[in-house]
């Protein structure tokens, strides 16, 4: 390889480093909006915009700057969380009550309908698996206000349930992705547990449940990420403060002191972000991997 | 006999999905239906009214806006995400130091909440300390000649693709996974052939992706056009109805008016150009598409 591109070593290694920088510089850009948030969180109400920081200023104060903004970020952070007009810590609470909710019910129903699909044959099976992907196709938007009468007829408008509840029945994607890992489980695992005498649902939870828990983590982790960042839902389905989640909570922080104090509204939105952002930097791998093999659904 | 039997044996695993579909899809699917033929306020009973939903639809001015703003919304978003998500894939590809960091970086933004990220771009673009602004004015962009991102009728629409080219991040890891999946020998064969870099990714990386890319462009097209999130966050349509998507015209209908019936009539006009979009779409792709049985 080396030998091969000696006549242009040079250019290469000019090239490689405009590369890097071109690369560089995209993270920066991406990495921005939410550095400068954080940054814009702990400043003092004065300052408020970060007109010191943008300016590069901010430097200049060494120690006692780090000093004055780590105090500012703890009294910004502390009055959001004790906001008289939005209740925050309860908006958290409920966001993690309906996030274990449908994460228990997605990963479980999922498994379930994705062992029909993958481990048993039955005639009409692969018709009606397209369905399922053909469901993935529909978006939520389209049947938003229907939905919302589905579940008024059902008397669930006002509680949590219409945010969980769904996910008790299996998700397309969910579905997808566990059938296709179900399906490299070899099957004479299945022949030498049925003829130890396991039925059907025994196979399922001794032999495929516990050889499966990379992708069941995958489809865990999505949901997750997809119930914490739920905003229509929320926003469609509950109507008074105690049952906000922490997306709808943070729509009503800004509204509610709409314009005023940037720094407060950045310290709400980074606490929203937080959790997730926590979650990805844990399990980075699991969840780009899940992502990636969207790119072979077909 | 048999075939019942197996049938009887799958049934309780494919249950749970069933129902599902059955309530949560079906259901308000024909709920839509219905309601888009009756005069629904939500306080009185419903009334029968036939195609008048429909009819007015198209003496909405509203509603002709709402579309516009979609389309141009859905052109750039995808057209923009698209090149972008496939360069920064490329570049990744290259091996450097640190680009499993700057993946990681790019993706970061789809894990946000949107209400999250339209607050976050709303404080970047804002015009009074706003880093965008100031990082213009340190390059010597004068104040009046920067720009009020959002709310200013030319700039708004701007800003919210902006945000959509921010979250990326999914599409840049599916290109990722599937480049990976193009066999080295091709390359090799290509630089044989004398095919320099450029050549090397337009003529062997695009063709062998070519089903992801159909795939996302496709999934893209159908998201960008329900899009009403971020502008709901960002601009709540304005200025001057400059940002107000379709589906926020559906949203307003609905839950701001409480003309259940009228948003019925459009989320199903809505639904069936989607719908016609991904048909239009799939069967064109399928002539572009490389297939992997005609290697």
């Amino acid at each position: 390889m080396a030998s091969a591109s000696v006549p242009g070593r040079r250019g290469t290694w000019l090239g490689r480093t405009v590369l890097w920088l071109i690369m560089a510089s995209v993270a920066a850009v991406f990495a921005a909006p939410l550095a400068l948030m954080v940054l814009a969180s702990a400043q003092p109400d004065e300052r408020s915009g970060l007109a010191d920081v943008g300016g590069g200023e901010q430097g200049g104060d060494g120690v006692g700057g780090a000093i004055g903004l780590l105090s500012s970020a703890a009294n910004n952070y502390g009055r959001v969380l004790r906001d008289p007009a939005v209740d925050m810590p309860g908006a958290l609470r409920n966001s993690l009550r309906v996030a274990l909710l449908s994460v228990a019910g997605m990963t479980i129903s999922s498994a379930v309908v994705a062992y029909g699909f993958a481990r048993l044959r039955w005639p009409g099976r692969e018709a009606c698996f397209a369905v399922v992907l053909a469901t993935m196709m529909i978006p939520f938007p389209v049947i938003m206000a229907p939905t919302y009468l589905v579940f008024k007829q059902l008397g669930m408008i006002g509680t949590l349930m219409p945010l969980w509840l769904p996910s008790w029945f299996g998700g397309a994607f969910s579905i997808y992705l566990l059938r296709q890992f179900f399906m490299s489980i070899p099957r004479e695992l299945d022949e030498a547990a049925r003829l130890d005498g396991c039925t059907e649902f025994g196979v399922f939870l001794r032999i495929v449940i516990p050889t499966s828990v990379p992708a069941l983590a995958v489809v865990a982790l999505l949901q997750f990420v997809s119930s914490w960042n739920d905003f229509l839902g929320p926003l469609l389905f509950l109507n008074h403060q105690e049952t906000y989640t922490l997306a709808l909570a943070l729509h009503m922080f800004q509204s509610q002191h709409g314009g005023v104090g940037w720094n407060l509204t950045m310290a709400a939105t980074t606490l929203t972000i937080a959790p997730v952002v926590a979650v990805f930097v844990f399990a980075h791998r699991a969840i780009t991997d899940g992502i990636g093999t969207q790119g072979m659904v077909e | 006999m048999s075939n019942v039997r197996a049938i009887a044996r799958a049934a309780p695993w494919i249950l749970p999905w069933i129902l599902g579909v059955a309530v949560f899809l079906i259901a308000p699917l024909g709920l839509s239906a219905y309601t888009s033929v009756m005069d629904h306020s939500l306080l009185d009973k419903p009334v029968y009214v036939g195609l008048s939903n429909y009819r007015q639809l198209l003496s909405d001015p509203l509603a002709g806006r709402a579309a516009w703003n979609t389309v141009v919304y859905t052109c750039l978003s995808v057209t923009l995400g698209t090149a972008l998500s496939l360069s920064v894939a490329a570049l990744l590809g290259q091996g450097m130091r640190l680009s499993g960091l700057t993946r990681a970086v790019v993706f970061v933004p789809t894990l946000v909440p949107v209400v999250a990220a339209g607050l976050a771009w709303s404080w970047m673009l804002n015009t009074q300390n706003g880093p965008v602004n100031l990082l213009l004015g340190f390059l010597g962009v004068p104040a009046a000649a920067r720009p009020d991102w959002l709310g200013s009728v030319g700039w708004a629409m701007g800003s919210v693709v902006m945000v959509s080219l921010w979250t990326v991040g999914s599409f840049v890891v599916i290109y990722s996974a599937a480049m990976r999946g193009v066999p080295a020998s091709l390359y090799e064969a290509a630089m044989i052939d004398g095919a320099g870099p450029v050549r090397r990714f337009v003529s062997v990386t695009l063709p062998m992706i070519s089903p992801a890319i159909a795939f996302n462009t496709v999934m893209s097209v159908i998201w960008s056009l329900q899009a009403f999130a971020v502008p709901l966050v960002m601009t709540r349509g304005g200025p001057e109805d400059s940002t107000l998507t379709f589906g926020m015209h559906v949203y307003n209908s609905a839950f701001v008016f409480g003309r259940m019936g009228y948003a019925s009539a459009l989320a199903w006009v809505q639904f069936a150009v989607t719908l016609a979009f991904v048909l239009v779409g799939l069967r064109l792709s399928r002539g572009l598409v490389h297939s992997r049985e005609g290697v």
